[in-house]
């Protein structure tokens, strides 16, 4: 592929290119997946090129030694053969498909036999929050989490639609106002890994980013400890402020965090519409009440 | 008086605005300038904006289409060269202008480039291929064309009088809502959309109705040409797909101008259900562009490898297959909304069926090349490029419609390298060599081949250096619609991709350089026979350009290649016995009118300006209603006026056959064929 080559030629290291070098089991499942598709398509697209090239010059018109018959124009043979063979390589993909869809549901759990750590997520103009409910604290721009332990997101928008990634981890989820969706994720190790929304917003879009750094959990533990230091903490007046737009909000650490603060989000949109608001600010299962999920 | 209108919306703000701005302004005062100079406002009104021939429509919607494609480009080649220089600084463009850019970018391709320029060549050449007079409502086409132009025309004045939308192409809510974007841009879109779509749905009925219901004796459905075929299924997704569009942006504008509250993120309105709405319409879109180019592709690999279609039916087959399976699939845009896993693996799954006929059209074409005699003419370079570049599109495509894959791919470059991996090799292409091929069709003289070579080579290595980039940088996590960004590694695949679009515009420019070099040098391309490439279908049986009837003796199909069929059976040019009289569509200056007012309308609801609204709002439908009270549309041709214009016809070909083989220089070797297989 032109796209290949020039991944090997420009020499840069794979850690610069998440998907391709993921650092977690969703990221590296979904990876592969990708990667066995296109080796199943090169079955049908190594052929088409083939034939293109060899087609197109040996049966150039100025070429009067290959056998011309102009009223060719149908055989059972190639009829099957150009349906089935495209048939199958979708059968097989479909089947992985549906398999890996199922595996890698954002909102299914990694592992439940372990406890994952809860991070509740806000999308605001132009930065996100994020909301540790268990241990009551709440940081800007800044997602911290011990590596080897799942990660278990609930995400929210006050604000447009947004759409969180960490693409070396794994895939993205929207966030949308009055609504909560789900997204689970791993790393394998420490690191720091870019995230950002990928769904356009506005005028700070582009600044829309923030550092995922996965710690040891001894250093998460010091971690929350230094956050619980911090003077300010997230009331609802603070939280008015900072909701307002900002471009490029610098990390910030709150010691506290409003009970509750992250359905109160969701339900001051469900104003007016008892049905969608309600639903959706509780918690539901994977496969049930679509419109919530 | 004047709305939301204040001298405010003037570009005064940035002189990038204020050149777009000028340019605009002079474009339309030098086209101005030269009608006068040449006197031609009588001709442009008599001959063109009044007629309803469908031809002189398809060449109107192409010269529309040839436009916006410029408009288009430049919004393509500032936002390539933005971010070529935007790292870690904010390049020349402010994200607000940027952002109106990338909305205009897509606005224009989709709406006012790619739907005129398939529309154009649908008109111009499917009632020649059923072998029909006319469309079956001739003036509901120029209303069509009226509207299209009248959405074009909004979304240009948007350059000059205030601003247009940041909501990207697809507008979606919230941010598209009043609460998020209360300017007039979204309300420019939204118009614009809204207006143009109502002419879209209508083209769809229109040829719906022409291919069921207007096709010669003996063109049984199964002996259409694959171009009609397309167009047929391309017409069918118009009619059922532009109304969920023009009800996805109705209730947009619901919101933004009453308050209403159907996307918005307070008082119960969810903006997932515009986004389900907008891809109802938005994939069947998708297929809208790109199966007219596959008809194109059919034509074109047939006639020019000399050989009859390889697959016909089974063409057709995975034509309509594809049609019917583009209403299947419209949640793979939004994989991302967290639906549960048996909804995203059942539209993963039907996405990749489609794979399936589209990969039995590219065998089919291929097989057709197989054993022929294959000529490397523009409108032939444009197909193998094609084919080459679209199944790498086809893979990418497969790769997103995998939902986990998705996930990670989403929203990024990558996916904006999928379609337009997709659009340009698989519509664009498409169109330009329908252009090349039919061009001697619409205007009696052939396209200079050259330029269009060295253009065919430009846009096909330009594409390449342009979205091959965008692939990896889907991969190192980069997001579409960037302004700038802070990582340094994106930005040696930015001015690659810049260096793309440079090669594109140049590709752009040799087009130009074409069409000014072949009208110039017309006298020795001139089409004297109606059958320049040795064609196989009925729209080659006609002089170039056609008689307004087209046929003055409709012809008697026999096979799929009919024109073919006829010539080797000696019968394509058997003078007939007599020629009975012909009723055809008198001209209408209803359709400029009611161009001129829809688009008035369009302007005062995206103002506020009441008022205008309702008078042009009221106008519009006085314009419908008297014309429908206008019972006296057609006039008659009497049987010896035909017979005069088919004499000078036979004469042409009597000299064309003797002339041909020392003066024809582009048609040389290429005798009448009649009686030869």
């Amino acid at each position: 592929m032109a796209f290949g080559a020039a991944l090997l030629g420009s020499g840069c290291d794979l850690t610069d290119i998440p998907v391709l070098d993921p650092k977690g089991p969703i990221a590296l499942a979904e990876r592969d997946l990708l990667l066995t598709a296109v080796a199943l398509m090169l079955i049908v697209i190594i052929p088409v090129f083939f034939m293109t090239f060899l087609f197109a010059w040996r049966y150039r018109s100025s070429n009067s030694n290959a056998r011309y018959t102009p009223d060719w124009s149908y055989s059972v043979i190639t009829d099957v053969v150009v349906w089935l063979v495209p048939a199958v390589i979708v059968m097989v993909l479909g089947t992985h498909l549906w398999s890996n869809t199922h595996k890698l549901d954002p909102y299914k759990p990694i592992d439940v036999s372990v406890r994952p750590l809860e991070v509740e997520v806000v999308a605001q103009d132009w930065k996100w929050l994020f909301i540790y409910p268990e241990q009551g604290i709440a940081v800007v721009n800044q997602l911290v989490f011990p590596s080897q332990t799942p990660l278990s997101l609930k995400l929210t928008s006050d604000t447009v639609m947004n759409s969180f990634s960490i693409p070396a981890l794994g895939g993205q989820i929207y966030a949308m106002a009055g609504m909560q969706t789900r997204l689970h994720l791993l790393a394998d190790a420490p690191g720091t890994f870019a995230g950002r929304n990928m769904q356009y917003s506005g005028r700070g879009f582009a600044n829309q980013h923030f550092e995922a750094i996965a710690v040891s959990q001894e250093d998460f533990d010091a971690w929350v400890a230094k956050v619980k230091q911090s003077p300010t903490t997230l009331d609802a007046a603070t939280y008015r402020a900072l909701a307002a737009p900002t471009i490029g909000h610098p990390v910030t650490y709150y010691s506290a965090v409003e009970p509750n603060l992250f359905d109160t989000i969701i339900a001051k949109y469900a104003r007016g519409s008892g049905h969608a608001g309600q639903q959706a600010a509780h918690e539901t299962h994977v496969g049930e009440a679509q419109d919530a999920r | 008086m004047l709305g939301r209108l204040t001298v405010d919306a003037l570009p005064f703000y940035s002189w990038v605005a204020m050149s777009g701005a000028l340019v605009t302004v002079l474009g339309g005062l030098m086209v101005a300038a030269g009608l006068t100079w040449f006197r031609q406002w009588g001709n442009l009104w008599s001959e063109w904006l009044t007629s309803l021939d469908h031809k002189r429509i398809g060449i109107m919607y192409v010269a529309l289409a040839m436009v916006m494609l410029m408009r288009g480009f430049i919004d393509a080649i500032m936002m390539r060269s933005q971010q070529a220089v935007s790292l870690n600084s904010d390049g020349y463009l402010p994200p607000d202008h940027f952002d109106q850019i990338f909305s205009s970018h897509g606005t224009i391709m989709i709406f006012f480039m790619a739907m005129p320029f398939l529309t154009g060549l649908i008109n111009i050449v499917v009632p020649q291929q059923i072998g029909a007079r006319d469309v079956a409502f001739p003036f509901m086409n120029s209303v069509s064309l009226a509207l299209t132009a009248a959405g074009a025309g909004l979304v240009l004045v948007s350059l000059v009088i205030g601003k247009f939308s940041t909501a990207g192409w697809t507008g979606y809510p919230p941010y598209s809502g009043p609460e998020f974007s209360p300017g007039v841009g979204v309300d420019y879109w939204l118009w614009a959309v809204l207006i143009s779509g109502v002419g879209s749905t209508l083209t769809g009925i229109n040829f719906v109705v022409t291919i069921l219901k207007k096709r010669a004796p003996g063109m049984t459905l199964m002996r259409m040409p694959l171009f009609t075929w397309t167009a047929l299924c391309t017409s069918v997704l118009m009619t059922f797909a532009f109304p969920a569009l023009t009800v996805a942006a109705g209730l947009l504008a619901l919101d933004r101008l009453l308050g209403m509250h159907f996307f918005t993120n307070a008082g119960g309105g969810n903006m997932m259900n515009y986004v389900n709405l907008l891809w109802m319409w938005g994939h069947p879109e998708v297929y809208i562009l790109i199966l007219p180019a596959f008809g194109i592709y059919s034509e074109v690999v047939a006639t020019f490898s000399a050989k009859r279609l390889f697959g016909y039916t089974s063409l057709v087959y995975a034509t309509a297959s594809i049609a019917v399976l583009s209403f299947t699939v419209w949640l793979h845009h939004f994989f991302t909304m967290g639906s549960s896993a048996n909804v995203n693996a059942f539209f993963g799954i039907a996405t990749m069926i489609i794979a399936v006929p589209t990969g039995v059209k590219v065998f089919d074409w291929l097989l057709t090349m197989y054993r022929g005699r294959i000529e490397f003419r523009p409108p032939m370079l444009w197909t193998l490029g094609f084919i080459v570049t679209f199944v790498i599109g086809g893979m990418s495509g497969v790769l997103l419609a995998l939902p986990p894959a998705d996930y990670l791919m989403h929203n990024s470059t990558f996916l904006v390298a999928h379609f337009h991996n997709m659009l340009i090799p698989g519509a664009l292409f498409g169109y330009f060599a329908g252009y090349m091929y039919w061009f001697p069709k619409a205007f009696g003289f052939a396209l200079d081949e050259r330029w269009g070579v060295r253009s065919f080579w430009c846009w096909l290595i330009g594409f390449y250096l342009a979205f091959m980039p965008l692939y990896v940088l889907g991969f190192m996590g980069m997001p579409r619609r960037m302004e700038h960004y802070n990582i340094a590694l994106w930005q040696p695949y930015l001015i690659v991709a810049a260096l793309g679009a440079v090669l594109i515009l140049i590709g752009i420019i040799f087009l130009l350089v074409q069409l000014v070099v072949s009208v110039r040098q017309r006298q020795g391309s001139l089409d004297r026979t109606g059958d320049p490439w040795n064609g196989r279908t009925l729209e080659w049986l006609t002089s170039s350009p056609p008689a307004p009837y087209n046929f003055a003796v409709l012809p008697d199909v026999r096979d799929i290649d009919a024109f073919h069929d006829m010539k080797a059976r000696g019968v394509a040019y058997r003078k007939p016995d007599h020629y009975d009289d012909i009723d055809m569509p008198k001209n209408s200056a209803a359709g400029a009118f009611l161009c001129a007012f829809a688009f008035l309308l369009g302007f005062a609801m995206v103002w506020h300006i009441w008022w205008m609204a309702i008078l042009f709002a009221a106008a519009t439908g006085i314009v419908i209603v008297a014309r429908a009270c206008n019972d006296d549309a057609e006039y008659r041709l009497s049987a010896a006026d035909v017979a005069a214009i088919e004499d000078r016809r036979y004469q042409a070909l009597a000299n064309a056959a003797r002339m041909r083989p020392t003066t024809d220089q582009i048609f040389a070797n290429r005798p009448l064929q009649e009686g030869s297989t």
